[in-house]
Formats: C-alpha cells, sequence, structure tokens
C-alpha cells in the first residue's frame, strides 16, 4: 500500500511544555483518519509540524515516502487548520485564484468546487460578509483546488451551528466517498466514528493507540438484557465463565463479555434455563466509551 | 519569479487601501513637475523657481531623486501593511500550508519591493528628462546622461530602505506598531549619533560613524542637493561661509547600504524560519 505520511519519533517543546512526545504513525492511502485528543493533547501542533508551520525540536517526518521536498509535497496535500485564513477584502473567487497560483495549478476547477461546497452564488463576495460556516465551506473548496491525494481537517465543525455542522459532513462524506485520504483532527468523537476509519488517539503529546477503530479495546461487546426476574438472571450471567463485569441500571442489566458469543447463543441458553428476555441487545462500546476508558486508564 | 511577483500582484491590487496609496504615489512622483509652476510675483521681486536653474541637466537627476524620495513614505506603509497584515490575516500560515515555502514567501515580497524602486526609478528617470528637455538650459547630450549614478543611488535607496519596512513588518507583525518603530528608530539614531558626539568622541568622527546606520546610510546616498544651487551658493559667499560640500555618491556609501538590505532580508526569512505561526 501507499505510504503518504510518515511521522518518526516526532517531539515539539513549547519551553517546559512538551506538546507532542515522541509520536510515530503513518498515513496509508485511501483510508480515513481521524487523530483524536482532548483539547491540548497536541493534535493542532502535530498538524501544525507536518504542514511546516511549526518547527519540530526532534525526529522527523517524509511525505510521499520522502520523494519531495516538504513545500512541494503540500501541493499535493489539502489542509485546513483550525479557521479559514483568506484575504477579507478578496473575493472568493480572488482568494481562489490565488491560492491556484501558489499551488501552481490551473484555475478551472474553482467552479467545481465552490459548487461542491455550494457557494457559486456567493462567488463574488468578499470573504470578510461570509458566515463561519460559509467561511469554513470556502476552505473545504480551496484546500480540493488540487485534488489533493490527502486532505487535512482541524476542527472543522468548530464553532458552526447544527446546520453547518451537518453539511461540512456531508462534503466531508461525499469527499471520502471518492476514494481520497483524509486526516481529520477533532475531539468530536462523533463524528471521527462516522467517518473514519482508523484513529491515532492522543493524550498529553502522547499516542495512546494508533489503528484501526474496531480493534481499539481488545473487547468483546456487551449484552444489555431484561427479564422478569432479574436478580436470577445477574445469579446465573456471574457463574458464567464468558461474562466480566455486569452492572444493572435503571432495570436494565449490562454484562460485558469476556470471549466472543452471540446474541442467539444467549438467548437459546437463558430459555433452556427457564428465563425468558424482553430485552436482548449486543453492542460494542461507542467511540466515546472507548476513548474514555482509554485516557482513564493511563 | 513572475509567478511570485503575480501572486504579491493579486494581493496588492485587490487591496482598496494598498491600490490608493501606490497610485497616489506615483501621481506624487509626477507632480514633482508642478514645482515648475512655483512663481513669486511680488512687485520688484520677480521669482520663477524653473529658472533657478534647478532644472538644469545634470543637477536635475540629484535634485529630483532627493525630493522625491520624501514620497517613499507612501510606499513605507504599504509595504509595512502588506507584511504585516499576512500575520493579522493569518494568511501567511495558510499560503505555507498550501505550498508556498518560507524562501519564496520572503522572495515574494523582496521582488515586489524591487520592483517598486525600479519602477520609481524609471517614473523618475521619465519625469525628469521631460523637465529637463523643457527647462534645462544645458541640452548636450554629454550633459543630460552624465551624474546619472544620482539614479542608481535612488534606486538602491529605496531598495534598502523598503527591505527595512519589509523587516518591521515580519518583526512587529502589527502594521501601526511597525510605523511607530520606524519613527523611534530614526530619532534612536539620532539620539546615538548625539551621544557619541557628546561624550564618546569628536564630532567628525561620530559623523562617520553615523554613515554606517541603517537609515543614515541610506539618507547619506543622495546629499541635500539645495546648497549646490548657483543662487544658494552666491548668497553663501556674500556672507562668507563655504558652502561648497562634496555631493558625490561614493561606492563604499553603496556597499552599506546593500549590506544592511541583504542583512535585513536575511533576518526577516531567519525570523520567519524560526517563528512557530
Amino acid at each position: 500500500m501507499e505510504t503518504i505520511l510518515t511521522v518518526n519519533n516526532l517531539t515539539k517543546k513549547f519551553g517546559f511544555l512538551t506538546a507532542v512526545k515522541d509520536l510515530s504513525f503513518t498515513i496509508e492511502k485511501g483510508n480515513v483518519y481521524g487523530i483524536l485528543g482532548p483539547n491540548g493533547s497536541g493534535k493542532s501542533t502535530t498538524l501544525g509540524i507536518i504542514l511546516n508551520v511549526v518547527n519540530r525540536t526532534s525526529g522527523d517526518f517524509s511525505w510521499f515516502e520522502g520523494n519531495t521536498s516538504t513545500h512541494d509535497a503540500l501541493k499535493k496535500v489539502g489542509a485546513i487548520i483550525e479557521r479559514p485564513n483568506f484575504y477579507p477584502y478578496m473575493t472568493a473567487i480572488q482568494n481562489l485564484k490565488l491560492v491556484c497560483k501558489i499551488k501552481e495549478v490551473p484555475e478551472t476547477k474553482i467552479e467545481e468546487k465552490l459548487q461542491l461546497v455550494g457557494l457559486w452564488e456567493r462567488k463574488d463576495s468578499k470573504f470578510r460578509t461570509y458566515s463561519l460556516g460559509m467561511k469554513q465551506r470556502l476552505a473545504i473548496a480551496s484546500a480540493l483546488l488540487n485534488d489533493p491525494e490527502i486532505l487535512i481537517l482541524d476542527e472543522p465543525t468548530n464553532g458552526l451551528d447544527p446546520q453547518g455542522i451537518h453539511q461540512i459532513r456531508q462534503i466531508i462524506k461525499k469527499i471520502a466517498g471518492q476514494g481520497t485520504t483524509i486526516l481529520l483532527a477533532s475531539h468530536l468523537l462523533d463524528e471521527v466514528e462516522k467517518v473514519c476509519s482508523h484513529v491515532v488517539i492522543l493524550r498529553k503529546g502522547e499516542k495512546l493507540y494508533s489503528g484501526p477503530v474496531d480493534g481499539m479495546l481488545a473487547s468483546h461487546g456487551f449484552f444489555e438484557l431484561r427479564t422478569a426476574d432479574m436478580e436470577k438472571l445477574q445469579a446465573l450471567l456471574e457463574k458464567n465463565a464468558s461474562f466480566g463485569k455486569i452492572s444493572r441500571e435503571n432495570g436494565t442489566l449490562t454484562a460485558f463479555l469476556k470471549e466472543e458469543m452471540n446474541a442467539e447463543e444467549l438467548n437459546k441458553m437463558l430459555f433452556d434455563k427457564g428465563m425468558v428476555l424482553s430485552h436482548l441487545v449486543k453492542r460494542k462500546e461507542s467511540l466515546e466509551e472507548q476513548f474514555l476508558t482509554l485516557t482513564k486508564n493511563n | 519569479m513572475v509567478r511570485l511577483l503575480h501572486i504579491e500582484f493579486i494581493k496588492l491590487w485587490n487591496n482598496r487601501a494598498s491600490k490608493i496609496l501606490i497610485t497616489s504615489y506615483f501621481l506624487l512622483l509626477t507632480s514633482i513637475a508642478l514645482i515648475a509652476a512655483i512663481k513669486f510675483d511680488i512687485g520688484p521681486v520677480q521669482f520663477h523657481l524653473a529658472d533657478q536653474g534647478i532644472f538644469n541637466f545634470p543637477y536635475i537627476w540629484h535634485f529630483n531623486t532627493f525630493v522625491t524620495a520624501i514620497f517613499k513614505l507612501f510606499l513605507a506603509i504599504v509595504i509595512v501593511s502588506m507584511m504585516a497584515n499576512e500575520y493579522s490575516n493569518k494568511t501567511i500560515k495558510q499560503n505555507l500550508i498550501d505550498g508556498l515555502s518560507k524562501k519564496e514567501f520572503i522572495l515574494s515580497k523582496f521582488l515586489t519591493v524591487v520592483s517598486f524602486s525600479l519602477i520609481s526609478t524609471v517614473f523618475v528617470f521619465v519625469v525628469s528628462m521631460v523637465l529637463g528637455l523643457i527647462y534645462s538650459d544645458y541640452n548636450e547630450f554629454s550633459i543630460i546622461f552624465s551624474d546619472l549614478e544620482f539614479l542608481l543611488a535612488f534606486f538602491i535607496k529605496l531598495v534598502g530602505f523598503f527591505s527595512f519596512c519589509l523587516f518591521l513588518g515580519i518583526f512587529v507583525k502589527r502594521s501601526a506598531f511597525a510605523l511607530g518603530f520606524l519613527v523611534l528608530w530614526v530619532i534612536f539614531e539620532q539620539m546615538i549619533f548625539g551621544l557619541l558626539g557628546w561624550k564618546v568622541m569628536s564630532w567628525p568622527n561620530a559623523k562617520l560613524i553615523k554613515d554606517f546606520f541603517p537609515l543614515e546610510s541610506m539618507m547619506n546616498l543622495i546629499k541635500e542637493p539645495f546648497t549646490r544651487l548657483s543662487a544658494v551658493q552666491n548668497i553663501g559667499e556674500q556672507i562668507g561661509e563655504n558652502m561648497r560640500f562634496d555631493y558625490n555618491v561614493y561606492w563604499y556609501e553603496f556597499l552599506i547600504v546593500i549590506f544592511w538590505t541583504a542583512l535585513f532580508i536575511y533576518l526577516s526569512y531567519a525570523l520567519l524560519k524560526k517563528r512557530d505561526l
């Protein structure tokens, strides 16, 4: 598989504070990556370093297997960092023309990309008259001008209203659907869960996990169960070696699996023992639950 | 190179304030021709400035380059703000992310500065040439094209001064403060000169050192032309004051300014490279 970005032992210190500590990961072509972490965990700093606007303290990174200089590589990258930065006195079209000049791509894509983010009607309005949502969409259009190999988005829905968030997500899904590699930094977990296949999890600048979303916790999921005689059910499950932690809350029993078991199996087993369930759901931990477990334990 | 200039041109020309300032600057450069219209007619005293020999070749090269250099303040504002605005709009960050290297970024600004200086020089050359051909008492070819080093000095002086502005824009990051800093620096140079002459060494030595200061060295490239006028010379002779100063431009004066220019551009680059955005 083609490697787009390799990061090796990257460290960044701001005075006494270590923002990124010995971070390594790789980005393969075609996947959608999420960088997760609480505020201040080093997400933006990491992106700043690979985008050539923050200097690293040690370690290194290479784009496209190290065959090009960073600034040439960035011409094949589309990136939005924190807030959309454009010339406020210039119109959308003028701003995008400037980006085309910098990226050395023809101006023919401008219309297509503005259509994609729904800003074509406002193409001749000055950037400063745009709402935050429109600014963010213009930033996405700008990042896509060169049909990038990888799209890097840092908190793309930060500060937007629900409609704006929805629009941006739709656009991201559309782009991901076209097979573009995406690197999405966010602390909004449901956002990452909805679009990402792989995650890198950071806390205080250190990597806690990197890999596929599913493999984050060695977990087999859990059952949510309800029946007439809850006491008996709990006693029964506690004797079973397949189950770990069992808890009861609001009349629902939650039993975590220690080994693989599917819902039919459990249902049959309980029925054979004379228990009839009124509620049976097998679930995996949501990304949020996994994330909180992971960041808490360390 | 054309690409970098074009990038800068898009940024500048779409900004109304810069556009107005740049246009006014070049209008002012042309307006030096209006000096020709200065006439006093007070009874017996008839005074027509154009007849006083200020438009004589080759003196006109000296006079016009000196006078028009004052207008460079207009462009200084444009240059300081074109740099500082990149910081306040954070567009510098976006430019770098979009794939402009830091070297290209500085180079695009420097090329703009050189272009401004070059166009100004050509402007002054053309305006002076026209004025001279109309008013000059001497129109021999060899006289017209003597003392052209003043034009070169004008060019180098502008490049040096604008490079200093560029550096201030990057260093201070806020256009108003950067311009304030510029004024402060002028005063600072004079204060150092004053202190040196007053406490540390003799005045002639202090004067010598002063000529190495960045702004002073640029100022010193084209010395004031007024005492060179024959009218002024005559008055000087009458009151017994020797006013025959040295007006020439020397190669080492060029070198000093070129040194500062290189230093300012290098410092701008080093600063940009070192800073986290």
